[in-house]
């Protein structure tokens, strides 16, 4: 079973992640908490200075953080973008996809079937924040 | 009709072993209900009153006779032996285990049939003009357009925890048969000055405990911008549809809310900035797809008469076949609503009849209504007194669509755990106060709908006449509604009075359909006479 997952190769970020309000209050902060519902577009002219951006999921459904982490994404955010919370073994390949690279879940997940999951699919229909080529693309080259 | 290349069947592939994992870890014991819920919801699986019910996707109301016939091997072997077509265009099973459902998903996956996003709160199954690719009023087939939503809807990331489901109609007639604009999304294919085809959206449409009908937000999009306008519809309502209530939380509630124009604004703004990440598919993918849609080979120079020598031949001749866009064919619609029947059931033997014809007599294809109803698009004229002749045979010939025994139904306290009231035994009821024929077709267009609760599954608010069953201290109770609508010239029904009996429904139906005899005018439908003169003289006879 497993409590943390990262899929990046730096170092990991240790410094305690702020919310977002207080974010705005402290020029030196480098790790944010997102809330579900927060909106995330406020981050986006600091970008560079964040290394961390943990996005809260209160409940697996609340799918609001998968837009979160896409905005993000699609800004150019390259730190560390961590799903924190009610986060479960059948979400972690969607989340993958909208650019989370580190997972904090309540409950910790079995290794071997997110192993699984994550290698369950061998093409994805439609474009997202991961590098894989959507379907479209491999069929029109 | 669309096939699947090698990315469609890895796909749908990949998602029955990820459903085989999923039930064996709950059967395992590692998933509560709690979590499997929205799995098997994505997977259409419900858990009903007696039994899981499975509901299988038909892509806009599509298929062929080979996946006809394999869903009534389906019921034979897992089920009971028959099968119902639902108002979302696809096929629902009653009384199916837990455990047979990954198999009956592989089943499926051979012959390019799944239940992916059947039910859950993810972009469901798209629906369209059951009479796409045929119809002789439609600018274009818009199957290509709702098979692209298809492919970039399943398994969607950032879209699979929606704060509700999310359900997108694609049409390109004026004439609308799908009720696009009671969907979250309902789309139009139009044609522009230029002379080239686009998308015009309405979103904020849908039925429920909050009935509204869907605002025009955008008159054309694109094709190259298709993909990117839906996702920035998406992400708008993603990001900021409530999530604190269910019964508020569909796309209606938040354009409601906002406002039409400030929802539109929003996804102009999120429409430009995911227009430059390039997730729009190329022409060359359109092309591909439509490819798929292209017209069957028509007989140049089929028989455009018909010999209407047969007397009951002719009566559902004029009552169930529409014109086709080709000389020579027609469009053949079967009609799943026999007189006392169960509204959109059908057994698996009349499931292998309908896909035995449309084999020989319809360049192997099928269409689903969302008045769960089955059509045969593309019959030669010359055949279709065969055809009837074998409907005949199967029970299958009732000549009644579109009049007041061709009954939308859902399932109702029969099957369904949410329902308040039961639908059928009343369904079966009104269409036996009413068999007579040539009563029938002197009452005219007449389109009934029943819901056994408020979710208005069997679309009672679009109802020229629509009935709601409720829950009064204990016993069932149907409220009566007039002067809905589903079709182009969309409206809302109203709600009559206070709620009947059972029986007491079926009375106050019959007097207001004798008020419309009283007051029609020449060529008037009943909803027509309902608009003009208004409630009053309808009310003063059911409850005078």
């Amino acid at each position: 079973m497993v409590e943390f997952l990262r899929y990046r190769d730096d170092e990991a970020h240790d410094e305690p992640a702020v919310t977002l309000d207080s974010f705005f209050g402290q020029s030196n902060a480098t790790a944010v908490r997102i809330e579900s519902g927060e909106d995330v577009r406020a981050l986006l002219p600091h970008l560079d200075r964040i290394a961390l951006i943990e996005v809260s999921f209160p409940s697996f459904r609340d799918g609001r953080g998968y837009s979160t982490g896409r905005i993000l994404r699609e800004a150019g955010y390259q730190g560390e973008l961590r799903a924190q919370g009610d986060v479960l073994v059948d979400q972690i390949p969607l989340m993958r996809r909208c650019g989370f690279d580190s997972f904090a879940p309540n409950a910790p997940v079995d290794a071997d079937t997110l192993a699984a999951a994550l290698d369950r699919y061998d093409f994805r229909y439609q474009a997202a924040a991961d590098p894989i080529a959507p379907v479209w693309k491999r069929r029109h080259g | 009709m669309y096939k699947y290349d090698e990315y469609d069947a890895s796909i749908v592939a990949a998602r029955v072993e990820e459903f085989r994992d999923q039930v064996q870890r709950r059967l395992a014991g590692h998933l509560t209900e709690d979590q499997f819920k929205p799995l098997r919801l994505m997977n259409g699986l419900y858990l009903q009153l007696h039994a899981y019910m499975l509901r299988v996707a038909v892509p806009y109301g599509t298929l062929n006779g080979q996946q006809m016939h394999m869903l009534a091997h389906i019921a034979r072997k897992y089920d009971r032996g028959y099968g119902h077509f639902t108002t979302r265009q696809n096929l629902q099973y009653n009384w199916i285990k837990l455990e047979d459902a990954p198999d009956i998903l592989a089943e499926l996956a051979t012959v390019e049939m799944h239940a992916i996003q059947t039910s859950g709160n993810c972009i469901r199954n798209i629906s369209s003009d059951q009479f796409a690719g045929a119809a002789a009023d439609e600018i274009t087939d818009p199957r290509p357009w709702a098979e692209l939503l298809r492919q970039w809807s399943t398994f969607h990331p950032e879209f699979s925890y929606l704060p509700r489901k999310f359900k997108i109609a694609v049409i390109a007639s004026d004439t609308d048969r799908a009720a696009m604009r009671l969907h979250d999304i309902g789309i139009q294919i139009v044609c522009n000055d230029a002379g080239a085809l686009g998308a015009r959206i309405y979103a904020g449409g849908g039925m429920g405990r909050t009935p509204m009908i869907a605002h025009l937000i955008k008159d054309f999009v694109p094709f190259a911008d298709f993909v990117s306008y839906l996702e920035a519809c998406l992400r708008v309502y993603n990001r900021h549809g409530r999530r604190d209530n269910i019964y508020k939380a569909r796309i209606k509630i938040l354009i409601h809310a906002l406002g039409a124009e400030e929802y539109a604004r929003q996804v102009e703004e999120e429409f430009h900035a995911v227009k430059a990440l390039g997730i729009d598919p190329p022409q060359a993918e359109f092309d591909r797809i439509a490819a798929h849609f292209a017209p069957p080979p028509f007989e140049a120079g089929a028989p455009d008469t018909v010999d209407r020598s047969d007397p009951d031949f002719a009566v559902w001749l004029d009552q169930n076949v529409h014109a086709h866009k080709a000389p020579g064919y027609a469009v053949v619609t079967i009609s799943l609503k026999p007189i006392g029947g169960i509204p959109g059931d059908a057994s698996a033997d009349q499931i292998d009849v309908m896909a035995d014809l449309a084999a020989r007599y319809s360049f192997d294809e099928l269409r689903v209504t969302h008045a769960q109803n089955i059509v045969l698009p593309h019959v030669r004229k010359v055949d279709l007194y065969a055809v009837w002749s074998a409907l005949r045979e199967a029970g299958l010939a009732e000549a009644n669509l579109d009049l007041i025994s061709d009954i939308i139904a859902c399932p109702g306290l029969d099957y369904c755990s949410l329902a308040n009231a039961r639908s059928i035994p009343l369904a079966q009821k009104i269409s036996a106060r009413f068999a007579d024929p040539a009563r029938q077709r002197d009452l005219g267009e007449l389109k009934l709908k029943i819901s056994g609760c408020i979710n208005a599954c069997g679309h009672h608010h679009a109802g020229h006449i629509g009935i709601l069953g409720v829950d009064r201290k204990g016993t069932e109770n149907y409220q009566l509604l007039l002067g809905g609508s589903g079709a182009e010239d969309v409206s809302l029904a109203d709600i009559t009075g206070p709620g009947f009996s059972e029986d007491g429904v079926v009375d106050a139906i019959e007097r207001a359909t004798d008020v419309y005899v009283r007051e029609r005018t020449p060529g008037e439908r009943f909803v027509d006479t309902y608009r003009r003169i208004g409630m009053a003289p309808f009310k003063e006879a059911i409850y005078g």
